[in-house]
């Protein structure tokens, strides 16, 4: 899958966590960019990408991610290290 | 199940019916789980409010009597001492403290019950406790008493005794919970070192369920009966077709699942369910392998209602939903036939219809993890009322014979006591609080501390009625708790009675004897209410009926000294 294509699904995602259909979202988006993106809902979202990819991110990475392209970079690195 | 954002979803719909309000405490991090609960109760129809106290503030909350949790009013309060965050403590603790921990949590408990009881009315919902093993010494741990695997199971094992003398306290098995998933469904490490939340995102529907589960149980909302289906379903094969020999039952081969499947369904009919069978079949040809095969685990006693026939089931269930007079809702039908089944649920709203496995090896299993039959209450050795439902039929039968009912109801030698409540009945006077629905003024549910309470409390007068005749014994049938408002005026707190004794009688008999009993404590008035539900339909105009004055809507009175007694064919006894 590339990096694009995961970006593609991680926006659904977004979208449906924080339930607007019009978020924007870019590897830059940080939390402060998304209304309702605190450190409660953070957890939520992990969850959803975790089931969706079908991968575990790694405590640092939860907790370390930047932005979304920081989340996407780890991320791909998983589903690297899947197949 | 759910996922766990559909009940977040779920949380916040609109559900009409009576708010009921719970408080979460725990010593790990809860809004999750209290939104998950909300979503949960909101999905099953009970319009439940959950507050979330801040992470770990139980002592805090608990000993103010003026905390957030107190001044929300909970109905329920939700008690979460979550292991890992025990385990930790365990760790940080000497040796010695280590030989008593399960022990020491177990006091912190009881001291948490008692605060609440001390402070509030609210029943206390208690999470047991998951298990961890740090295999500090291997399996060995298991039988060395300063090892956290053993003090932990120990904390549950003295959970659950402690609970049994604790009427206000009812269990939530997070342990089973885990069990059901595993560890590595139910935990999440990083999810713990992130956020404190001791089980994992996912596992948090099925903690969700086993809490609202109780809840709807607080609410009357159980199940009462089991109707069965027979060929495939109660035993493998077609008896009409296999005959005797043919037929799967016993230890052996296929037999062993339908066997064991039998053995739970007689559990719960000695706990009080009701068992009823439902058949597309001979009557003659159905009841063979009961009165016959050595190997059936069910016999014709066990069963309340056998309905073999050649009619739809749908019409045969209404029919024995008739003849028990109990609600749709507390009913669940067994059928191996989807389409049967379909049908059942289409025609009946309101009646569960498990999705049975194709594999009659998973019936039982599948059944177990639905968790149909929480209860809020349990009678002990009087809880199955089989035999009771078999002399309601002969009754019937003989009903039939007399041209006239009065005959009918003369012949039947009904012998009725009415007494204020008694330490040994409290458990069942609860009960009923909690089940009836239909003869219910005002459906109240009270809990057995709170009939204690009742029973102790100079302001009310209290009767509980039982009912016997020449067929058996109904045992105790109707509560009466009247609340006294002023010094002459007592307001009718809670009637209800088991509509097993519908129509014979006894709500006259009730009536006499709560007006006697106003009249010898010198009260000239007694107050009533009708509060309707959507199903308690059936006594809307009894006031009415027995002589009471409507006020205002759905408020009665009546004049104690002109109430004119109601006749009847129950002799009254000591």
């Amino acid at each position: 899958m590339s990096r694009e294509e995961v970006l593609e699904k991680v926006t659904g995602i977004i979208r449906e966590v924080f339930e607007k259909d019009s978020i924007v979202v870019s590897e830059t988006t940080t939390a402060a960019d998304v209304e309702g993106w605190d450190s409660l809902t953070h957890l939520n979202l992990v969850n959803e990408i975790e089931m969706e990819f079908d991968i575990r991110f790694m405590l640092a990475e939860v907790q370390g991610s930047k932005n979304v392209g920081e989340l996407i970079t780890a991320l791909m690195k998983h589903l690297d290290e899947k197949n | 199940m759910y996922t766990f954002r559909e009940l977040q979803k779920a949380s916040r719909l609109d559900i009409d019916g009576k708010e009921i309000k719970v408080a979460v405490l725990g010593n790990c991090a809860t809004q999750f789980f209290s939104s998950a609960v909300q979503g949960y109760a909101k999905r099953s129809g009970l319009n439940a409010l959950v507050y979330d106290a801040d992470y770990d503030q139980i002592d805090a909350q608990l000993l103010d009597q003026h905390s957030e949790v107190y001044a929300f009013g909970p109905d329920s309060i939700v008690i979460w001492l979550a292991t890992d965050r025990l385990y930790e403590e365990f760790l940080d603790a000497d040796l010695a403290a280590r030989e008593r921990f399960a022990e020491s949590c177990m006091e912190r408990l009881e001291r948490y019950w008692h605060l609440i009881t001390a402070n509030c009315n609210a029943k206390i919902i208690q999470l047991n406790f998951s298990e961890i093993n740090d295999k500090v010494l291997g399996n060995y741990s298991c039988k060395v008493t300063s090892t956290f695997t053993y003090q932990i199971r120990k904390l549950n094992g003295l959970l659950g005794e402690a609970m049994a003398g604790q009427s206000a306290v009812y269990p939530a098995d997070l342990l089973s919970v885990q069990i059901e998933l595993g560890q590595n469904r139910f935990y999440d490490a990083p999810l713990y070192y992130n956020a404190k939340m001791t089980v994992s995102i996912n596992a948090l529907p099925y903690i969700a369920k086993a809490v609202a589960d109780v809840l709807l149980a607080l609410d009357g909302r159980i199940k009462k009966c089991v109707v069965c289906d027979l060929d495939n379903t109660l035993w493998g094969g077609v008896i009409g077709d296999d005959g005797l020999g043919g037929i799967h039952i016993g230890e052996l081969g296929q037999g062993h699942a339908f066997t064991n499947l039998q053995r739970w369904l007689k559990q719960l009919k000695e706990c009080g369910i009701i068992l009823a069978v439902c058949s597309k079949n001979n009557e003659e040809t159905a009841r063979e392998p009961f009165e016959k095969h050595e190997e059936m685990i069910l016999g014709l006693e066990d069963i309340s209602l056998f309905v073999a026939n050649w009619d739809d089931k749908a019409s045969n269930i209404k029919m024995i939903q008739k003849s028990l007079n109990i609600g749709m809702d507390s009913m669940i039908f067994l059928d191996d036939n989807p389409f049967e089944r379909n049908l059942v649920r289409e025609l009946i709203p309101g009646i569960t219809v498990p999705e049975l496995p194709q594999d009659p090896a998973l019936y039982l299993e599948y059944l177990q993890s639905q968790n149909y039959f929480e209860t809020a209450s349990f009678a002990g050795a009087g809880a199955d009322r089989t035999k009771q439902y078999q002399a309601e039929l002969e009754r019937r039968k003989l009903e039939k014979t007399f041209e006239s009912i009065d005959g009918y109801l003369r012949s039947l030698e009904m012998k009725g006591t009415a007494k204020p409540f008694e330490p040994v009945r409290f458990a069942r006077i609860a009960q009923l609080t909690q089940r009836s629905n239909q003869f219910n003024l005002r459906t109240i549910r009270y809990t057995e501390s709170d009939i204690e309470r009742i029973a102790d409390d100079g302001n009310y007068l209290t009767l509980y009625y039982t009912l016997r005749d020449r067929f058996g014994d109904h045992g105790l049938v109707s509560v009466v708790i009247m609340k006294k408002i002023s010094e002459t005026r007592l307001f009718v707190d809670t009637w209800l009675m088991s509509c097993r004794v519908l129509k014979r009688g006894m709500e006259e008999f009730i009536v006499n004897a709560f007006v006697d009993t106003a009249a010898k404590n010198g009260f000239e008035w007694i107050s009533a209410e009708y509060i309707p539900t959507p199903k308690n339909k059936m006594v809307e105009t009894i006031y009415e009926t027995m002589g009471f004055t409507c006020t205002t809507d759905h408020h009665y009175e009546l004049k104690v000294s002109a109430y004119v007694k109601k006749n009847n064919y129950i002799t009254m006894e000591d």
